[in-house]
Parts: C-alpha cells; sequence; structure tokens
C-alpha cells in the first residue's frame, strides 16, 4: 500500500468511515475527528510509519504539522518518511 | 437528618457476573478462586486468584470505549448498568444535577500501568498510546459512570487500601443522609490480577499459595480477587414516593485510624469503627445479628479482628454470626466492601448467611461462630460490614432489614 492509502486507512478508520468517504480535500472536522481524536490518529500514523510527528494539541495551528486537511497530513508525512534516516 | 435505603445493586466478580449469580454462588459456598491465567504468570510464586472469567468487554463496548475503559471501569460500568437498572432510577433535571457517584478503588488502572511499563521498559518501545492517563487514573471509573448515566453533583474517587469501598460507601451515605445529594452511586472496584499487580503483592509474604480461609487455624494469607459492586444509595422518601424496591436500609456508618502501623492491624482501631457505627446508627451491640468481617485470612488480621468483636459485643459475641466471603471471591482490594456488601444484603433481605468457605480447623484465637462451610438460614435485624486497611485506616457500615 502506498502512504496515502495507509494514511487513509488511519483515518477513516478513526472517522468510523470507509477509505473511500475520505477525500485529500476532507478536513478533519467534516470526517469528525475531533482532537481526542486527532491525538489517536497521529499515535497510530506514528506506530504505522515509525516517525515522530512534531504535533503539540496545545497549539495546533503552531505545529509544523499542516493539519488542514488529509491531502496535507499526507504531505506531510511523506515528508518525515523521505526524512527517516 | 434523611434516612437512606439501597434501592440498586450491581456486580461482576469472580463468582458471577450479577448480583443474583453471586448471591447464588454465596448460597451454594462456591469457591471463584483458582489458577491465574495471564502473561508471565508462570514467573510468579502466587499463582492463584479470584478473577472474572468469561468477561468480553469486547462485546459490551465499542472500539473508542475500549481505548479508554481500563478492565477496573469495565467492571464498574457493568455493575453501575446493573444496580442502576435494578433501582428503575432515570436521572435527569434536578435529580441528575444533584446526584453523584463515589467510587473506591485502591489502585485504578493497573493493567494499563503493567502493559504500558512492559511496552517501555521490557519491549523498548518509546511511545505509547495517547490515553494511558486517562484510562489508569484512580477516577477514572467515576467519571464514565457519571457520564453514561448523567449524574452530574458531588463525584470523586476514595483511594484507602482494602477499605477503599467502605470508605466510599460512608461518604456516599454521609452526602444523602445530610440531603446534600438525593442519591448516590458508589460502591468500588479493582482489577490488579496482572503480573505487575500479583508481584507487588507477593513482596509482602502474607499471600496463601492454595487458598483462602479466613479464621481457620491453618490459614496461610490472603487470595486477591477482582471486581467491581455499585450501589444506589437513595434518600428514602424519594425511593418510596417513586415505589422503588428498597434492598435494606443503611442506618450508620463510622471511620476511624489507628494511627500506629502501616501494615499491622490494630484491636483498638478496628474496635472504635465497629463500636462508632453501631453508635452513629443508635444501636445496641445485641442487635447486630451478622458481621461481614474483613476476614483476609492473614494470621494477623483475623485474630485482631475476632479480638475486636468480642471486646465490641462482650458476650452478645457468641451470639451473632461472622462470615468472610473472601474464602469464595478472594480479596478485591480496594472493591472488597462493595461485593461484600452483598452479603449483607442477603442476610437482610433473603435471610441467608453466606458461610466462611475453606474452614477446615478451630482456632482459638478465633473462636466466633464464622459460619463455617455452609451458608446458613437465619432472620437478621442488622449487619455490619468491615474493612481494615493497610495503613490503619478503618471503616464499618451498618446496615438494617427494611
Amino acid at each position: 500500500m502506498s502512504i496515502t492509502e495507509r494514511v487513509i486507512a488511519i483515518i477513516a478508520e478513526q472517522a468510523v468511515l470507509e477509505p473511500s468517504d475520505v477525500t485529500p480535500e476532507s478536513t478533519l472536522e467534516d470526517l469528525g475527528i475531533d482532537s481526542l481524536g486527532l491525538v489517536e490518529s497521529i499515535f497510530a500514523i506514528e506506530e504505522e510509519f515509525d516517525i515522530t510527528v512534531p504535533f503539540n494539541a496545545n497549539e495546533p495551528t503552531a505545529s509544523d504539522f499542516d493539519i488542514s486537511n488529509v491531502a496535507a497530513i499526507i504531505a506531510g508525512i511523506e515528508k518525515l518518511v523521505s526524512e527517516k534516516v | 437528618m434523611k434516612r437512606v435505603v439501597i434501592t440498586g445493586a450491581g456486580t461482576i466478580n469472580s463468582l458471577g457476573h450479577s448480583v443474583p449469580a453471586t448471591l447464588e454462588a454465596m448460597r451454594d459456598g462456591r469457591c471463584g478462586i483458582s489458577e491465574l491465567e495471564f502473561r508471565d504468570v508462570e514467573r510468579l510464586a502466587i499463582k492463584i486468584g479470584g478473577q472474572v472469567r468469561g468477561f468480553e468487554a469486547e462485546g459490551r463496548f465499542n472500539r473508542q470505549q475500549m481505548t479508554l475503559y481500563d478492565r477496573f471501569t469495565q467492571f464498574t460500568l457493568t455493575a453501575a448498568k446493573e444496580a442502576i437498572e435494578q433501582s428503575g432510577i432515570e436521572f435527569h433535571g434536578d435529580l441528575a444535577a444533584r446526584s453523584g457517584v463515589v467510587l473506591g478503588t485502591a489502585g485504578g488502572g493497573v493493567s494499563t500501568w503493567d502493559d504500558n511499563y512492559r511496552s517501555v521498559y521490557e519491549d523498548g518501545k518509546n511511545r505509547v498510546h495517547p490515553f494511558v492517563v486517562p484510562k489508569l487514573m484512580n477516577n477514572a471509573a467515576a467519571s464514565h459512570v457519571s457520564m453514561e448515566h448523567n449524574l452530574k453533583g458531588p463525584s470523586f474517587t476514595v483511594s484507602t487500601a482494602c477499605a477503599s469501598s467502605n470508605h466510599a460507601m460512608a461518604l456516599a451515605f454521609q452526602m444523602v443522609r445530610s440531603g446534600a445529594a438525593p442519591t448516590m452511586l458508589t460502591g468500588g472496584s479493582e482489577s490488579m490480577l496482572c503480573f505487575g499487580g500479583v508481584k507487588a503483592w507477593e513482596g509482602l509474604r502474607v499471600m496463601s499459595k492454595d487458598a483462602c480461609r479466613p479464621f481457620s487455624a491453618n490459614r496461610n494469607g490472603m487470595v486477591q480477587g477482582e471486581g467491581a459492586g455499585v450501589f444506589v444509595f437513595e434518600e428514602y422518601e424519594h425511593a418510596r414516593a417513586r415505589g422503588a424496591d428498597i434492598l435494606c436500609e443503611v442506618v450508620g456508618f463510622a471511620m476511624s485510624s489507628d494511627a500506629s502501623d502501616i501494615v499491622m492491624p490494630s484491636k483498638q482501631g478496628a474496635a472504635r469503627a465497629m463500636s462508632g457505627a453501631l453508635a452513629d446508627a443508635g444501636l445496641n451491640a445485641d442487635q447486630v445479628g451478622y458481621i461481614n468481617a474483613h476476614g483476609t485470612g492473614t494470621a494477623a488480621n483475623d485474630k485482631t479482628e475476632c479480638a475486636a468483636v468480642a471486646d465490641v459485643f462482650g458476650p452478645h459475641a457468641d451470639e451473632l454470626m461472622i462470615s468472610s466471603t473472601k474464602s469464595m471471591h478472594g480479596h478485591l482490594i480496594g472493591g472488597t466492601g462493595a461485593v461484600e456488601l452483598l452479603a449483607c444484603i442477603m442476610a437482610l433481605r433473603d435471610g441467608v448467611i453466606a458461610p466462611t468457605i475453606g474452614y477446615e480447623e478451630p482456632d482459638p484465637e478465633c473462636a466466633l461462630d464464622v459460619v463455617p462451610n455452609d451458608a446458613r438460614n437465619a432472620k437478621v435485624d442488622v449487619a455490619l460490614s468491615n474493612a481494615f486497611a493497610f495503613g490503619g485506616l478503618n471503616a464499618v457500615l451498618a446496615l438494617k432489614r427494611v
């Protein structure tokens, strides 16, 4: 599975949706994922890709990690995966 | 002062997954203690306990709930649901705003601590699930009960080791009696039967490797159990007005502190708690027909408790019945008083006294009627429930037949 497919699978599971219902344009709000759900998704993503996502739930927008929609999240993860030693 | 009655009861423990199943097991003198089953059990010296079997949490709670509910919370929610359904009470409006949840637990989410310590220390992982803290905290169970049942009044968790549930129920009683709350959900739970939870207890060298035999001369220690007991404590007129089935009345309580030793029990501390509960209830000692003993099956507790009973009750100590149901369900630590309260309710309501099973040899230092091995039919008007914790913190409840 590609990174995109793997991330969408994690987000879909968190949102209790089918992966086909999660599009790159979807925002977390569209998908009904709240702040705790986001933290859980990030945990699942870190586990899946063995990366550390720079995300602080106190200041979600101040983080380096863009969570404005699914495409932004995927791009951020692709970058973190490519930077992995 | 308001009168306080119990209108609902729920439990899950090694004897049964409901109150009727548990009471039937107590009547039959069944033992819920058996070989423990969990990861790394082969590294323990103590391999028995009163473990809850066949509890399929996955079928009861959804995926999101499972990430937040430690086993002690799962037990609590299961028992709370049974208690509230039996009571028939619904919390909304002013009743919801003023009613709360006070629960006891000694360890809280012990298996969550255990699993995650294993993960970071043994497996070398550097990341834990985001909900580890809300899952393991001691008040998690009380909070989830409040959320599930819309209880918005005073809610908190009491942690006084083996007396946690009795302290919690004493406080709930006090709140309803004073008029601060019309109804309280109360009791407690514990789930320490995992590698770390049992290993810690092993260290004290007070655990039995074969059975819990309270008051028996050949007793050789305590056996851990797990589970929960939850009750609906309700103001008497409120319960009557809605036609609730009243299980029994809570008439008094007392708490005392030994102020002497962190683990050794004190006859004086235990006696002060029992006589204090009688005084609080306005009862004479000779009205008490049954005591649910703390009765851990350790050398120290059982003889000290019997001596305290003799001091408080004088000649009547030989007339009353005293049994320890820990012989059947094990010691639920912070949840134990809650499950043991069921034996008091059975005595008062059904006239059946739960036995002390595993009783093999009389001990001159425990020369009371401990209802050995077989349940007994007897009419009881007043019952006491004892809990004497490590740290010398004692709490005794007095209950009356309605």
